[in-house]
C-alpha cells in the first residue's frame, strides 16, 4: 500500500496545472518527432533533450514521461501509414498494420494501436508500481561485487544476446567502453586518452555521445542512400473501431501486455523479442487466420500492446538498478545524470519524490496520448509527407543545438561531427548501436564498482566474486559466450562444418529466427 | 542481407578459392583494422600513465583501460576471422533507406561541411546565423532546389530556437554579432 501512497504522492505533485501543460507539451511534440520517418523513439528522447535544460528537475521528467510515450507511439503510425518501418520494435506493426492501411482500414490500425497502446501502458505501468519497489529492496542489499557482476550481464547481454552477431555486438560494446575511458581518472585524477586536449578531460557527455552516434550518425547514413523516391502515405481520417474490431483487439491487447513487460523489465530483454512472439501467439490463436498476412487487426493489436509494455517494463531496470535495456532508455540515464542524480538502487532511497513523480507522469502522459492521438492522426499522416532534405536538416540542426548547449563549447561540435562519423560506420557495418551507449553510460560505473570491490578485499581478486547474485551472474555470462563453441563443436561432430549459408559466421539469435520465421510467411501469402 | 552480400561471388569450394575467395565485402577488414588500432592506443595512452596504486585503489587507473584496450585487439582478431569466414554485417535499412545504390559520398560530405561550418561560426557569427546556414547548405546538400524556402526556413527555425531556448529557457546559445539586436 505504501507503493500506492506514494504514487499518490506523486500524483499530487504532477497535477498542477503548468505540469499538466508540460506533459501535454511533451506528448505533443514526442509524438510530432517521433512519426517524422527516420526517427526512432531513442532519436526524439536525445534530440529533445535540449528543451529540459532550462527546466528544473521535476518538470524536466514530467517532460520525458510524456516524450517518452509519445515518441514510442509516432513510431507505430509511421509504419501503419508508410511501410518502412524504421526501428526493429515497429518491424512487426508493420506486417499486418501496413497491410490494414491499404485495404482501407488505417483509421481501424491507428485506433487499435493507440487504445492498445494506452491499455498496454496503464497495466505495465500500474505493475512498475509495484514491481520496481522490490527490485530496489533486494538490489539496496547488493554489494559492489554483486552490482558489478549484474552490470556486467546487462553489457553480455545487449552485446551477444540482442543483436544478430556476438563478435559485432562485442566491438561496438568496447568501442562504448573505449569512450567512457576518456578523462579524467576519478580515483587519481590522471587522464586517460585525453591527447592534451582540456575539452577531452571533463569526460565526454554521454549526451554528446548519444545525438551524435543516434542523430547525426542516423542522418549521415540516410543522406547517403536517399530513398530517391519517398514511399507512399496512405491517407487517413480520424481513428475509429467496429463493435467486432474491439471485440478482436481486447484479448491480443492483455496477451500482448503480458508478454511485453517482462522483457521490457529484464535485463537484455527489448522489444524485439516480445513483439514477434506476441505476433506468432496472434496468428496462433486467432478465429481469422485467412486475414493474417493481409491485414488482421489482432496482428497489430498484440504487438503493440507489446512494444509499449515492454517499453514500460524497461523502466524498472532503469529505476530501480540503474540499468538501461533499450537506448531510450540509455538517454533517460543520461539526462538524469546530467542533472546531477546518480541513477541506481539508492535512487527510490534518496529521490523518491522525484521516482514516483516520474511514474505519475508515466500515466499521465501516457493518457494524453490516447485523448491526443485519435482526433489528432490525419495531422500526423501530414507529417510524413515532409520533404526528406528539410528532414534531415532539421535533425542536424537540433543535433548540433543539443550538444551545443550541453557544455557551451564549439569543440563538442567537432566531437559530434566524429561521433556521427562512427555512427555512419556502425550503420554501414552492421554494427548494433545500443551496446556502444550502454558501454560508454556503465563503463565508468563498472570501473568504479570494481575498483571498490577491490579495495574491500585489499586488491585480492576474490572481492569480484563474492556472493550467490554474482555467482548466478558469472555464471549466466559464461553459459551465453560459451554456447556457440558446444553448438559449433556438436555440429562439427554431425560433419557439417560449414557456416549456415547467410549467416555471418555466429549463432542467429532467437529474433532473427523469428524475424525471418514472419518474413517468409509475409512472403508465403 | 544487405548488397554487398548478393552482389560479392559466393564463397566457392575451399580448394578453388583463394585466401580471400570467401570475404564479402572487404571493407570489413578495414574495420577490424580500426578496432585492432583503437584497441593499441588505448592500451599505449594507459601505459604511459603513472602507476599509482595504494590501499584505497589497489588497482589503480590502468587495469581499465588494458582490459578494455587488449579486448579491443581481441574481438578485432575475432572479427576478421569471422570476416574470413564469409560473414558480413546486415548494413541498417531505415524508411528513407535504400541499400540498392552506391553510397553517395558528395551528400555526406557537403552535409559534414555544413556541420564543421556550424562549429566554426557558432561564437563568432551566433547560433542564428550559423545554425540557419547549417539548415540551408544541409537541406541544399540533400537535394532541396527551393534555395528562398531553404533559407526562410532555415532563419525561422534559427531565430524560433533562440528565442525559445536561449531567451525564453536559458540554455546555452550564443548571440554572436547579433548581440543587442536579438
Amino acid at each position: 500500500m505504501d507503493n500506492v501512497n506514494a504514487l499518490l504522492g506523486g500524483f499530487a505533485d504532477v497535477i498542477t496545472p503548468m505540469n499538466l501543460l508540460i506533459a501535454l507539451l511533451g506528448v505533443t511534440v514526442g509524438t510530432a518527432v517521433g512519426v517524422l520517418p527516420g526517427i526512432g523513439p531513442a532519436m526524439t528522447v536525445a534530440l529533445l533533450l535540449p528543451i529540459t535544460y532550462g527546466l528544473p528537475v521535476e518538470q524536466s521528467l514530467i517532460l520525458f514521461g510524456g516524450i517518452f510515450y509519445g515518441g514510442m507511439y509516432g513510431g507505430s503510425t509511421t509504419s501503419i501509414l508508410l511501410n518502412t518501418p524504421g526501428e526493429s520494435a515497429s518491424v512487426v506493426t508493420a506486417l499486418e498494420g501496413n497491410k490494414m492501411a491499404k485495404a482501407g482500414r488505417a483509421a481501424q490500425a491507428l485506433a487499435t494501436s493507440a487504445i492498445g497502446s494506452f491499455v498496454a501502458g496503464t497495466i505495465a505501468t500500474a505493475a512498475i508500481v509495484f514491481v520496481m519497489p522490490q527490485v530496489v529492496d533486494f538490489a539496496v542489499t547488493l554489494g559492489p561485487p554483486e552490482f558489478l557482476a549484474i552490470i556486467l550481464v546487462a553489457f553480455v547481454g545487449t552485446a551477444a544476446i540482442l543483436g544478430s552477431s556476438r563478435v559485432r555486438g562485442f566491438a561496438a560494446l568496447l568501442v562504448g567502453l573505449a569512450l567512457g575511458l576518456v578523462g579524467t581518472d576519478f580515483v587519481t585524477g590522471q587522464q586517460r586518452l585525453t591527447f592534451g586536449s582540456p575539452f577531452l578531460a571533463d569526460n565526454i557527455d554521454v549526451v554528446v555521445v548519444a545525438v551524435g552516434i543516434f542523430a547525426v550518425g542516423e542522418a549521415l547514413w540516410v543522406a547517403a542512400h536517399l530513398r530517391r523516391k519517398a514511399g507512399t502515405v496512405i491517407p487517413v481520417g480520424r481513428p475509429w473501431m467496429s463493435k467486432e474490431d474491439w471485440g478482436r483487439s481486447w484479448k491480443p491487447w492483455l496477451r500482448g501486455t503480458a508478454l511485453g513487460f517482462p522483457f521490457g523489465a529484464i535485463p537484455a530483454g527489448g522489444a524485439e523479442i516480445p513483439t514477434f512472439l506476441s505476433y506468432l501467439t496472434e496468428r496462433k490463436l486467432t478465429k481469422h487466420p485467412e486475414e493474417f498476412g493481409k491485414g488482421a487487426i489482432e496482428g497489430v493489436a498484440g504487438p503493440e500492446a507489446a512494444n509499449n509494455a515492454s517499453a514500460a517494463g524497461t523502466m524498472v531496470p532503469l529505476l530501480a538498478l540503474g540499468l538501461p535495456t533499450n537506448a531510450t532508455a540509455a538517454i533517460i540515464i543520461a539526462a538524469f545524470m546530467s542533472y546531477g542524480i546518480e541513477p541506481g538502487p539508492l535512487l527510490l532511497t534518496k529521490e523518491p519524490d522525484l521516482v514516483w513523480m516520474l511514474v505519475a507522469s508515466l500515466f499521465i502522459g501516457n493518457f494524453f496520448l490516447l485523448v491526443l492521438n485519435l482526433p489528432l492522426a490525419p495531422a500526423w499522416a501530414k507529417l510524413l509527407r515532409i520533404p526528406r532534405p528539410y528532414l534531415y536538416a532539421g535533425i542536424l540542426f537540433f543535433a548540433s543545438m543539443g550538444a551545443y548547449a550541453v557544455n557551451a563549447q564549439p569543440f563538442d561540435l567537432f566531437l559530434l561531427l566524429g561521433l556521427g562519423a562512427l555512427g555512419f560506420a556502425m550503420r554501414r557495418f552492421g554494427l548494433p548501436v545500443l551496446p556502444l551507449i550502454v558501454g560508454a553510460i556503465l563503463g565508468p560505473l563498472v570501473e568504479r564498482k570494481a575498483r571498490q570491490a577491490l579495495q574491500l578485499t585489499g586488491g585480492d581478486a576474490s572481492g569480484l566474486v563474492g556472493g550467490p547474485v554474482a555467482w548466478v551472474c558469472y555464471a549466466f555470462i559464461v553459459a551465453v559466450l560459451v554456447w556457440p563453441l558446444v553448438s559449433r563443436l556438436r555440429r562439427g561432430r554431425g560433419g557439417d562444418d560449414d557456416p549456415p549459408a547467410g549467416g555471418d559466421g555466429e549463432n542467429p539469435s532467437p529474433e532473427v529466427e523469428l524475424a525471418r520465421a514472419t518474413t517468409t510467411e509475409g512472403r508465403a501469402s | 542481407m544487405s548488397t554487398e552480400a548478393t552482389t560479392a561471388p559466393e564463397g566457392t569450394t575451399p580448394s578453388g578459392a583463394g585466401p580471400l575467395g570467401r570475404v564479402r565485402d572487404r571493407a570489413q577488414l578495414g574495420l577490424c583494422a580500426a578496432l585492432a588500432l583503437a584497441g593499441v592506443v588505448v592500451v599505449v595512452d594507459a601505459s604511459r600513465l603513472g602507476e599509482v596504486t595504494s590501499s584505497n585503489d589497489p588497482v589503480g587507473p590502468r587495469a581499465m583501460p588494458f582490459l578494455v584496450g587488449g579486448a579491443l585487439v581481441v574481438v578485432a582478431v575475432l572479427y576478421a576471422l569471422d570476416v574470413l569466414r564469409g560473414g558480413v554485417g546486415e548494413a541498417e535499412a531505415g524508411e528513407d533507406v535504400e541499400l540498392g545504390h552506391r553510397a553517395d559520398w558528395r551528400t555526406v560530405g557537403l552535409l559534414g561541411g555544413a556541420f564543421a561550418l556550424n562549429a566554426v561560426l557558432i561564437e563568432p557569427l551566433g547560433w542564428v546565423i550559423s545554425g540557419s546556414l547549417l539548415f540551408f547548405l544541409s537541406a541544399f546538400a540533400l537535394g532541396n532546389r527551393h534555395h528562398v524556402r531553404g533559407l526562410a526556413i532555415g532563419i525561422a527555425l534559427a531565430l524560433g530556437t533562440f528565442y525559445a531556448f536561449a531567451i525564453g529557457l536559458g540554455v546555452n546559445l550564443p548571440a554572436g554579432i547579433l548581440q543587442g539586436i536579438l
